[in-house]
């Protein structure tokens, strides 16, 4: 290996940049370069489908600057924006841009992130179908969602998850009407339990959403290319100004799987995010974590990209560095702010503390008596005490949680 | 442009120039101050932005609302009376030469 190759990092997000300045926190002195495909030097995403779309859309990106230019040059950090890259040749230790250029790397780091997935009906790629993905995204929604409520046309929003709620909330800010079609019987059913669900689909009613539930869309239909009409399984027609899609997102491990790279819905990393190549790290959304027991793990935050990134800087140093901490998570809709910590998959009880309809509330998530995560509604002390219970394995039990009386601040100054 | 300083952890200090209207944790992410974290990007909701705002500016700034309040209750580091979330605190031409200290830790 030529030790005088750069390190290279494909991807300039979050896990990216976290990548490099960490690579040189860890001492790396190296050449190092961080590549992107957009135009924007790397950006926070997730105020994108939050306030900035609310606002709009016509913020200056500046606002959303995760990291300037100069600032990363200072760190000897070499950014190149608008390059994609097409094909890794592990052999040759070399990368393929889109322009045909051909660039040596000495260690390499996958940081590429997610794509939305898309419609996989007839119509969906007609024009005002939209999906977001980055600022030009978010920007477009906006103009879209302005122009419906302008010529008072519905916005649909494809998928009741995160994406597709906080666009609706976006939707009405802005003065447009909004119709949700979600596939389950209830909003954000993958990721919460039915109490939480059922207070968000309340929030959204109160602000003038409309919700349909087990909404199988088969068709978009249009004219003149522009999409007027939404069609689901059950023959029901929708009207459409716009529509948004946000039915998940997919990891980009295009690239990673051609190289060869052990890959499976995700480049599978394991807990110091070291892939399968021993000269390659990969970091957030882009990955599959392999846990201890086997299963494949996927988490889609800003955490877990950071964490992972300092993982991966590690790795890529010769270190292991594990990430441990509690997975948090957050999404803001109109007033209410949702804060998660935890994983709360495989529950099987849930215990509510607070007011549900107000709502200011969180939802205890148990697993075989033992507290596995916390949703929190407009309950900020909850979020913020269960990440350090959780963090520093001091579990209260399901009756303490369940006698309104019991302190649970208590238990953490107890054992502090 | 107001001036706004940053001082990391470690005692260095670093002087920026930011545009009335944009927060102070903005501006210090753009520029890689290095004692913030800010991993909700301004939506108040993770408390990685915590500062210490140095006299005399604490007085000439607007109070925190009720969550930050909640926020600051749960910040990693010491809170201090002078505790603020940075990108809760607006620049603005009467605010210029404003002063704020990171804390050892952010989460």
């Amino acid at each position: 290996m030529n030790s005088q190759a750069p390190i290279v990092i494909v991807g300039a997000g979050q896990a990216g940049v976290q990548i490099a300045e960490s690579l040189r926190q860890e001492g790396f002195g190296g050449e190092l370069l961080l590549i992107g495909e957009e135009p924007h030097p790397p950006y926070q995403r997730p105020p994108l489908s939050k306030k900035w779309l609310a606002d709009g859309g016509s913020g200056n990106p500046v606002s959303l600057a995760l990291r300037g230019a100069e600032a990363l040059a200072r760190r000897r950090i070499e950014l190149r924006l608008e390059s994609r890259v097409t094909a890794v040749d592990r052999r040759a230790a070399e990368l393929t841009f889109a322009n045909g250029e051909r660039l040596r790397y000495g260690k390499l780091a996958f940081a590429t992130g997610s794509l939305p997935r898309a419609l996989p009906v007839p119509g969906a790629t007609l024009e005002g179908v939209l999906y977001l993905r980055g600022i030009a995204d978010s920007q477009a929604i906006a103009a879209a969602i302005r122009r419906c409520a302008a010529d008072n046309h519905r916005v649909v929003v494809i998928g009741g998850g995160f994406i597709g709620l906080e666009v609706a909330a976006g939707a009405r800010k802005l003065g447009a009407e909004v119709t949700v079609l979600e596939g389950l019987p209830r909003l954000m059913s993958r990721v919460t339990a039915p109490v939480i669900s059922e207070a968000f689909e309340r929030v959204h009613r109160a602000h003038g959403v409309e919700f349909v539930f087990d909404a199988q869309v088969v068709e978009l239909r249009g004219s003149g290319g522009r999409v007027e009409q939404v069609r689901t399984a059950d023959g029901r027609e929708f009207a459409a100004g716009c529509v948004v899609v946000g039915i998940g997102v997919a990891p980009d491990d295009r690239i990673a799987s051609e190289a060869g790279l052990a890959c499976d819905r995700g480049i599978i990393v394991d807990e110091c995010s070291r892939t399968s190549d021993p000269v390659i790290a990969a970091a957030g959304d882009c990955t599959a974590r392999r846990l201890p027991d086997g299963r494949l793990q996927r988490l889609e935050s800003v955490q877990n990209a950071v964490e992972q990134g300092k993982s991966a800087a590690a790795a890529l140093m010769g270190r292991k560095r594990v990430f441990t901490a509690t997975p948090w998570f957050w999404s803001d809709q109109y007033d209410v702010k949702l804060q998660m910590a935890g994983l709360s998959h495989g529950y099987d009880q849930v215990v509510t503390r607070g007011d549900l309809h107000k709502p200011a509330f969180s939802a205890f998530y148990f697993s075989a008596g033992r507290l596995v995560a916390v949703d929190s509604l407009n309950r900020i002390s909850d979020h913020m005490l269960a990440k350090r219970l959780l963090d520093h394995d001091v579990l209260p039990s399901l009756e303490q949680v369940a006698d309104a009386s019991f302190d649970l601040h208590g238990l953490m100054k107890q054992t502090a | 442009m107001p001036k706004v300083t940053y001082i990391e952890p470690d005692g260095r200090a670093v002087t920026l120039e930011v545009k009335s209207g944009r927060s102070v944790m903005s501006a210090a992410m753009e520029a890689g101050v290095e004692g913030i974290e800010a991993q909700c990007g301004g939506n108040m909701a993770c408390a990685t932005c915590h500062c210490y705002v140095q006299e005399p500016w604490l007085e000439q700034l607007p109070p925190p609302s009720d969550d930050e309040l909640l926020m600051l209750g749960n910040v990693a580091a010491e809170r201090r009376d002078n505790s603020r979330l940075s990108c809760q605190l607006t620049v603005r031409p009467q605010l210029d030469g404003l002063t704020v200290q990171f804390p050892e830790r952010q989460s």
